[in-house]
């Protein structure tokens, strides 16, 4: 069976500097694949690649049984696969519902569900998935007065909403307090067990790695560097020495 | 209730006002279109006078060329400007929506230019001098009258309008596209599509709005009345951003304060009425920027419903969230 992403030798350069050289990574159904790698690796352009931000200069990306590699952001998103951004970006000047609301997929693709009203069923849902991000308290107030954590939080939240197959999660740890980063990797899991969302997680802190993925990629210098599970990535030795700078 | 039983009998409580009181209605109608992008979207046009002159030609082209009675030739005209407007938003909005922040006010800033250039220039329409549109069958003060209540009719069919819109799917993704447009596109929205629709609604109103005030002034004149970019088109801005962008209320208020301190100033300081208009646009932008209904939200959300749920937070005292907001807060 074909993995739920595949991309293939992906290639991306801006102006002279390559930031990814042919780099293959295949996500399967169900599981959470993490991406690693010093700063600058190329893990962020990679995560660009793939939801179509930008056109890659080679290479192809098929998701869940479509070829993805021309498409636009917006409609890739349509097809189930969404992004969350390490600067964390969120509906500032709406309230949490709002944020939640817009988030969900339209009824139908067509112009007479543009002009509905959000269904009662829609707000409970909302609701609902505010509360398992722990913001549902909150839920009327402007997005943009929360704390960075909160609207990491909302981030994920509304990313849920949008009943994601695939969910690609920049950072979803960087910078907020042990506490909260503990309540974040068990939402993680259990967006992925109880919900069957399907991820793939850059994340920089290796406890969290280990805990979370089941697969690990490793990036440096644009380039595939190593993957395998969290122990053989952890132990590689070009890995540690990647990470520490010994070349 | 009140104020719209006031609107309806004004004509008869202040006669002598009649006109101003109509150019009020449409003030109200300028606020509120060009908030529809300006404020609940973020897109901030200074071309939308573009529409409203596209209406006053069309109604009064018609009424030149058919041989309809009045009314039937007002409300064909009308209804080609209805036409005209729409089909200019939804040509130019796929090119001109495609840019953002400055670069966007600069385009609908020069297509207003252009327009008025081409019809100053035009002789279909009557070039530098203008066109003059069919008589009112009637007495001035009849024409005043229907004029007043035909544009109050417009301004409140635009209110109720974008109050039902702002409770639409379709409202919230306008407010999505001002917050974050990369955002709402990589959370699958279609924002081009919403754009377009949202200027060609700003658009019909505008283009509506066209034929009766040619009608109610007896004139259209390119650059003074139908595409007044230094005048009504600067206005639009100022009356939405002074009673607050982003708001239903915000463009109603402001659009009322303006008119009237504007009225003011004619009367109470003729011949310095343009610095003094010039100043108070100037203290607005500097140092009330978010206006009337923008300066209660902050200061008194409670009222706008931003408030945290007491009741829920207090039945959980044990929500992981919350012991890790006290411990953010802590931290």
């Amino acid at each position: 069976m074909s993995a739920l992403l595949d991309a293939r030798d992906l290639t991306k350069s801006f102006g002279g500097v390559v930031a990814n050289r042919a780099v293959s990574i295949a996500v399967p159904q169900g599981a959470i694949v993490g991406l690693i790698g010093p700063n600058g690796s190329g893990k962020t352009t990679l995560f660009s690649s793939v939801v179509g931000a930008h056109e890659v200069d080679g290479g192809s990306i098929s998701f869940d049984g479509h070829d993805i590699t021309k498409l636009r952001v917006d409609a890739i998103a349509r097809l189930g696969l969404i992004r969350t951004y390490q600067q964390t970006r969120v509906f500032r000047g709406m309230d949490c519902m709002r944020n939640m609301l817009v988030s969900a997929p339209p009824v139908r693709d067509n112009f007479g569900a543009m002009f509905r009203r959000f269904p009662e069923a829609l707000e409970a849902r909302a609701k609902t998935l505010l509360d398992f991000a722990g913001l549902y308290t909150k839920r009327h107030l402007r997005a943009g007065t929360l704390s960075f954590g909160q609207q990491k939080l909302l981030e994920f939240a509304m990313a849920l909403m949008r009943e994601p197959k695939l969910l690609l999660l920049d950072e979803p740890t960087a910078g907020i307090n042990p506490t909260l980063i503990n309540q974040m990797v068990d939402r993680l899991r259990r967006a992925n067990s109880e919900l069957g969302v399907t991820l793939l997680v850059i994340e920089h802190n290796m406890r969290v790695m280990m805990s979370l993925a089941g697969y690990v990629y490793c990036l440096a210098h644009g380039e595939l560097l190593a993957q395998g599970t969290p122990d053989e990535v952890r132990n590689d030795r070009r890995v540690i020495e990647a990470y520490l700078g010994m070349h | 209730m009140l104020a719209a039983a006031i609107a309806l009998v004004a004509p008869l409580l202040f006669p002598q006002w009649v006109t101003q009181l109509a150019f009020l209605w449409l003030m109200v109608l300028f606020a509120l279109t060009w908030d529809l992008l300006g404020g609940q979207m973020g897109y901030n046009s200074f071309g939308n006078v573009l529409f409203f002159g596209l209406g006053c030609y069309a109604t009064a082209v018609v009424q030149r060329d058919s041989d309809l009675p009045y009314f039937a030739s007002l409300a064909a005209g009308m209804g080609l400007s209805a036409i005209v407007a729409l089909a200019a938003a939804a040509l130019l909005g796929p090119l001109i929506l495609g840019m953002r922040g400055q670069y966007f006010a600069i385009a609908t800033l020069g297509v207003a230019v252009a327009a008025a250039d081409l019809f100053a220039g035009w002789e279909f329409v009557g070039a530098g001098s203008g066109i003059v549109p069919e008589a009112y069958p009637g007495s001035i003060d009849e024409r005043t009258r229907f004029f007043y209540y035909l544009l109050l009719a417009l301004a409140a069919a635009t209110f109720f309008t974008l109050r039902w819109l702002y409770s639409t799917r379709f409202g919230a993704v306008l407010n999505a596209i001002r917050d974050d447009e990369d955002k709402a596109e990589a959370m699958g929205v279609r924002t081009t599509r919403h754009k377009v629709f949202a200027w060609m609604i700003a658009a019909l109103y505008l283009g509506l709005a066209g034929g009766p005030v040619a009608g109610l002034i007896g004139f259209v004149d390119p650059r003074e009345l139908a595409f007044a970019g230094t005048t009504f088109g600067v206005w639009m801005v100022l009356m939405a951003m002074l009673g607050g962008k982003g708001t239903l209320w915000g463009p109603v208020i402001g659009a009322v304060v303006f008119h009237v301190t504007q009225e003011l100033f004619w009367t109470w300081l003729l011949g310095w009425q343009r610095v003094a208009l010039g100043l108070l646009i100037v203290l607005i932008v500097v140092f009330f920027p978010q206006g009337i209904m923008g300066w209660l939200r902050e200061h008194r959300p409670q009222w706008f419903g931003e408030t945290v749920d007491e009741q829920r937070a207090a039945e959980m005292p044990a929500d992981t969230a919350s012991a890790g907001d006290r411990h953010e807060r802590a931290a």
